[in-house]
C-alpha cells in the first residue's frame, strides 16, 4: 500500500513528438483524442461565433445587420457545426481517450481506422464550414427538409455542400462506431465484465450502437437527395407523386437517435465525475446501465414526435406521444440517481463537479419542456417557435456541452499531463451558467408569445423585445465564458500544474497510470475484480458495498486459454496494477521496447484514404462549373487515391512482430 | 481460491475478451449497419410502390396517354430468376472456398478431394458467378432503358434503379475483394492462417446474397 500511495509523478517528456508529420501519421488513440479535442473546440468557437452573429441581429426589433440570405446560412451552419463538428467530435475525443484506458486495453481494436475517422471528420468539416466565407453556405436549416432542399427550390451550390459534407461526416462516424463497438466487446481486460465497466464506457457502447444503426438511414436519405439534385431522380419530386414526408421520416429516424448520440456521452461523463467528487460509488449502478440501454432502445421509436405538425392522424400521434413520454422514465431515473450519488457524499466543488451538477439542473429543465412537446396538442402550439429553441438548447447546451465541459476539466490531466486552471474554470462555470440561462430561459417566453424560430428580424410591439434583449445579453456572456475556456485550454497545455497519475483520487483504471499515459497505456494488462479498482487499493472503505469477484487482498489463480499462469495477488502489493510503471515512475516511464510491447506503426495511409474520399466528393461539387474533365478527373482521381491507399494500408502490417515472453 | 479463466488469445495479436478475433466482430457490426442501409432503401421502394404517376410499371401494362404507346410490365421475372439462382450458387462456392483454405494442410488423396480442396478454383468460381450476376443486371438495366425506363422516368425508376444499383455496387465490391484474395492465393497460397481473411469476405458475400433474396421477393415476386 505504501509503495502505491507514494505519488508516482511522471513529468511530461521534454522531447514530445510534435512534428506535423507525427500528428498526421499517428495511430495512438491518446494523440488522436487530442486532435479531436482541439479541432472540436475550434469548431465550437466557430459555431459559437455564428450564434453571436445571430443574437446580435435579434438584439432589438428591425435590425438589418445581416441580410435574410446571410441569416439563413448562419443559422443553418450554427446548428450543423455544433451538432456534427463540435459536440459529436468532443464526444469522440473522450471515446478515444477513455474507452481503451477504462477497459484496460493498449489501444482501440483498429488504430489505423481510428486515424482514418479523424481525418475524414476534419476534411468533411472544412468542406462544410468554409463555404460561408464565400457566401455560399448551406441555407435550409440543419435538418435540410426536402423538397425545400431539392434543386427546384434550392438551386445553386449551397445545399450541395451540405449534402456532400454530411455524407462525408457520416463515413467518419460509422468508422468510429464499428471500431468502438469492437473495442468494447473484445478488448476488455480480464475481469472487466460488462457490469464492471465504467459508466462512460457504457454510454460510449450504447452511443456506438446508435451510430451504426442510425447513420445508414440518413446516408440513404442523403443519397436520394444527392441523386435528385445531380442525376434528376424523383425521390422528393412531388409533381411525380413523391411523398413530401419521406425525407422527414428518414431524417428523424436518424435524427432522434442522433439526439441521444449527442447526450449519452455527456451522461456517461457526469456519471464518472459525480462519484469521484462526492467520494461515493455511483448510486444504483445497474439501473444506470439499464436506463442507458432503454434510452438508446426507445430512441428508435419516437422519431415522429418531430412531425406532429404535419398531420399524421390521431393514431400515429398518440403512439409517438406515448413512446416519447416513456423515455422520461429512464431519463428521470438517471437524474434521481445522480442526486442520490451526491446525497450524503463529501462533495468537493471543483469546476468539473460544478459543471456536472449544472448538467443535472439544466438538463432537467430541458427534459421537462421535452415532456411538454410529447403531447401533440401542446406541441402544435410550440412547434417552430422559440419555445422549441429554448428546449433543445437546454438539452444540448445545458446537457451535452455542460457534461462535456465537466469531462474536459476532469480528464484534461489525463489528456495532457497538466491541470486546467481552476480559478479560470470557476469564472468559466459561473459566466457560462448565468449566461446560458439568461440566453435560453427567456426564449420560452418569446416562443409562447408567438415568436417563430428562424426569422431574421421582427417588428416591435409583439411582446418579444425584452426577451430578445435578455437572450442577446446572455449570449454575449456565454461568448466571454467560452473565450476564457479556450484560453485556459491552450495555456494549461504548456503551463498547467503537473497532474501526476491520479490528481482527483478517481475510482477507475485510467487513474492508475501516468498522465498522459505512456504509448502502451498498461505495462501489464490489469486484472479487474470490481467496478472501482483504484478505490479498492487506495480507500477500500468506499467500495465495501460494491460487488467484488475477489477481495483485493486475495490471491487469484489465472488461466489463459486453458494454460495455467499461476497465482497473482490483486491489491495488497504494488505489483497489482502496473508494477513496472509504479516502480520506475519516480525517474521515468519504461519505453515500449524495454517492455517488449508491440506498438502500431505510425502511418499516413489513413490520411490519404480520407483525402481520397474528400477529393472524390468534391468532384461532384465542381460539376456545377461544367468542366467534365475536372469533374471526372477529381472523381476518378479521388477514387483511385482511396482504393490505392486502402490496398496499401490493408496489405501492410499494423505493428512490428514482438517475441512473446 | 478464485480462478480467473481468460479465453485463448487471437493468434499473434494478444488477448481478446471473447476469444474471437476483433475483425470478426467488426464485420458483424458492419453487417448490422448495412441491414439498416438496405432496410431504408427497400422501405422507400415499397412506400413508393404504386405511386408512380406515369409508366412503365413493374407488373402492370401501361398505355401512354400522349403517344398511345403500350408498355408491357417491365420486370422480366424468368431472366432474374436465373440470375438469382446464379448468385445463390455463388454462396455455395464461397463456402467451399473457405473450407478449402481452412483445410489446406490436410493431405488429399482422391480426385474429388483435390477438386473440393482447391481454394483457387472455388474463389474463381465465386467471383465468376458474382460477375455473371452483374452481367445479368447490366443486361436488365440496358434493356429497361431501351424500353423507356430510366432513373429519371418515374418514382418506380428512381427507387428501383437506386435499390438494385446499390446492391449491384455491393456485389461489385465483393467481386473485387474475391479477386484480391484470389491474387494472393496465386502469389503465395492461402492457408489456415489466412482463414480469417477469407471468412470475413465470405460473411460479407453471404450477406449480399441474403439481401438479394429479400429484394427478389419483395420487388420481383410480390405483385
Amino acid at each position: 500500500m505504501a509503495t502505491l500511495a507514494a505519488p508516482a509523478i511522471y513529468t511530461p517528456a521534454e522531447k514530445r513528438e510534435s512534428t506535423l508529420y507525427s500528428w498526421l501519421a499517428t495511430t495512438d488513440h491518446k494523440r488522436i483524442a487530442l486532435l479531436y479535442l482541439f479541432t472540436a473546440m475550434a469548431f465550437f468557437l466557430w459555431g459559437g461565433g455564428e450564434a453571436e452573429l445571430l443574437r446580435w441581429q435579434l438584439r432589438a426589433p428591425n435590425q438589418h445587420f445581416l441580410s435574410a440570405e446571410m441569416y439563413n446560412q448562419i443559422f443553418t451552419m450554427h446548428g450543423t457545426t455544433m451538432i456534427f463538428l463540435a459536440i459529436m467530435p468532443l464526444s469522440a475525443a473522450f471515446f478515444n481517450l477513455l474507452v481503451p484506458l477504462q477497459i484496460g486495453a493498449r489501444d482501440v481494436a483498429f488504430p489505423r481506422l481510428n486515424a482514418f475517422s479523424y481525418w475524414v471528420y476534419l476534411l468533411g468539416g472544412l468542406l462544410i464550414t468554409v463555404p460561408i466565407l464565400f457566401n455560399s453556405a448551406p441555407d435550409a436549416g440543419w435538418f435540410g427538409y426536402a423538397p425545400l432542399t431539392t434543386a427546384a427550390y434550392s438551386p445553386g451550390i449551397h445545399i450541395d455542400f451540405w449534402v456532400i459534407g454530411l455524407q462525408i461526416l457520416g463515413i467518419s462516424s460509422l468508422a468510429t462506431g464499428f471500431n468502438f463497438v469492437t473495442t468494447i466487446i473484445n478488448l476488455r481486460a480480464p475481469g472487466m465484465n460488462l457490469m464492471r465497466m465504467p459508466l462512460f464506457t457504457w454510454a460510449a457502447f450504447c452511443t456506438q450502437f446508435l451510430i451504426i444503426l442510425a447513420f445508414p438511414v440518413i446516408t440513404v436519405a442523403l443519397v436520394f437527395l444527392l441523386f435528385d439534385r445531380f442525376f434528376g431522380t424523383n425521390f422528393y419530386t412531388i409533381a411525380q407523386g413523391a411523398d413530401p414526408l419521406l425525407w422527414q421520416h428518414l431524417f428523424w429516424i436518424f435524427g432522434h437517435p442522433e439526439v441521444y448520440i449527442l447526450v449519452l456521452p455527456a451522461f456517461g461523463l457526469v456519471s464518472e465525475v459525480l462519484p469521484a467528487f462526492s467520494r461515493k460509488p455511483l448510486f444504483g449502478y445497474p439501473v444506470m446501465v439499464y436506463s442507458l440501454i432503454l434510452i438508446a432502445f426507445l430512441g428508435f421509436g419516437v422519431w415522429a414526435h418531430h412531425m406532429f405538425a404535419v398531420g399524421m392522424g390521431p393514431i400515429a400521434d398518440s403512439v409517438f406521444g406515448i413512446t416519447t413520454m416513456l423515455i422520461a422514465i429512464p431519463t428521470g431515473v438517471k437524474i434521481f440517481n445522480w442526486i442520490f450519488t451526491l446525497w450524503g457524499g463529501s462533495i468537493r466543488f471543483t469546476t468539473a463537479a460544478m459543471f456536472a451538477i449544472g448538467l443535472v439542473a439544466m438538463f432537467t429543465i430541458g427534459g421537462i419542456s421535452g415532456i411538454m412537446h410529447s403531447s401533440p396538442p401542446a406541441d402544435l402550439q410550440q412547434t417552430d417557435s422559440y419555445f422549441v429553441v429554448a428546449h433543445f438548447h437546454y438539452v444540448l447546451f445545458g446537457g451535452s456541452l455542460m457534461g462535456l465541459f465537466a469531462g474536459i476539466y476532469y480528464y484534461y490531466p489525463k489528456f495532457t499531463g497538466r491541470m486546467l486552471n481552476e480559478t479560470l474554470g470557476k469564472w468559466h462555470f459561473w459566466l457560462n451558467f448565468i449566461g446560458s440561462n439568461l440566453a435560453f430561459f427567456p426564449m420560452h417566453f418569446s416562443g409562447l408569445n408567438g415568436m417563430p424560430r428562424r426569422i431574421y428580424t421582427y417588428d416591435a410591439g409583439q411582446g418579444w423585445d425584452i426577451f430578445n434583449a435578455m437572450s442577446t445579453t446572455g449570449a454575449i456572456i456565454v461568448g466571454a465564458a467560452s473565450l476564457i475556456f479556450a484560453y485556459n485550454m491552450v495555456m494549461s497545455r504548456r503551463r498547467g500544474a503537473i497532474a501526476g497519475n491520479d490528481p482527483w483520487g478517481g475510482p477507475t483504471l485510467e487513474w492508475s497510470i501516468p498522465s498522459p499515459p505512456p504509448v502502451y497505456n498498461y505495462a501489464h494488462i490489469p486484472l479487474v475484480t470490481s467496478r472501482y479498482p483504484m478505490w479498492d487499493l487506495k480507500s477500500p472503505r468506499l467500495t465495501a458495498e460494491v460487488p467484488h469477484s475477489a477481495r483485493a487482498d486475495q490471491a487469484v489463480r489465472v488461466q489463459v486459454g486453458g494454460r495455467d499462469e499461476g497465482e497473482i495477488r490483486l491489491g495488497a502489493q504494488p505489483e497489482s496494477i502496473d508494477d513496472k510503471i509504479v516502480s520506475q515512475a519516480a525517474e521515468r516511464v519504461a519505453t515500449a521496447e524495454e517492455l517488449g510491447i508491440a506498438i502500431p506503426y505510425s502511418t499516413s495511409k489513413p490520411f490519404f484514404a480520407a483525402l481520397g474520399i474528400a477529393v472524390m466528393f468534391s468532384g461532384l461539387l465542381v460539376s456545377r462549373l461544367g468542366s467534365a474533365v475536372l469533374e471526372f478527373g477529381l472523381i476518378f482521381g479521388g477514387a483511385a487515391l482511396l482504393v490505392g491507399s486502402l490496398y496499401w494500408w490493408l496489405t501492410s502490417p499494423l505493428e512490428p512482430e514482438v517475441a512473446h515472453h | 481460491m478464485a480462478t480467473v479463466i481468460i479465453p485463448a488469445s487471437d493468434a499473434g495479436h494478444g488477448y481478446t475478451t471473447t476469444g474471437l478475433p476483433s475483425r470478426k466482430i467488426a464485420i458483424w457490426a458492419f453487417i448490422g449497419s448495412e441491414c439498416m442501409l438496405f432496410a431504408s432503401l427497400i422501405s422507400t421502394y415499397l412506400i413508393y410502390k404504386g405511386r408512380s404517376l406515369t409508366g412503365p410499371f413493374p407488373h402492370e401494362v401501361w398505355k401512354d396517354p400522349a403517344t398511345g404507346h403500350v408498355f408491357k410490365p417491365i420486370l422480366n421475372i424468368p431472366v432474374t430468376s436465373v440470375s438469382t439462382f446464379v448468385l445463390l450458387m455463388s454462396s455455395l462456392a464461397m463456402v467451399l472456398a473457405l473450407a478449402a483454405v481452412e483445410n489446406r494442410d490436410i493431405p488429399k488423396h482422391t480426385f474429388g478431394e483435390r477438386v473440393l480442396g482447391n481454394s483457387r478454383l472455388w474463389l474463381f468460381v465465386t467471383a465468376l458467378l458474382g460477375s455473371t450476376f452483374l452481367s445479368f443486371q447490366a443486361y436488365e438495366f440496358t434493356s429497361f432503358v431501351h424500353e423507356g425506363l430510366t432513373i429519371r422516368t418515374n418514382l418506380f425508376g428512381s427507387s428501383f434503379f437506386t435499390l438494385t444499383g446499390f446492391h449491384g455496387a455491393h456485389v461489385t465490391a465483393g467481386v473485387l475483394w474475391l479477386l484480391t484474395l484470389l491474387g494472393i492465393d496465386f502469389k503465395r497460397g492461402l492457408g489456415p492462417a489466412d482463414a480469417l481473411n477469407v471468412d470475413i469476405a465470405a460473411l460479407y458475400w453471404h450477406f449480399v446474397d441474403v439481401v438479394w433474396i429479400a429484394i427478389f421477393t419483395l420487388v420481383y415476386l410480390i405483385k
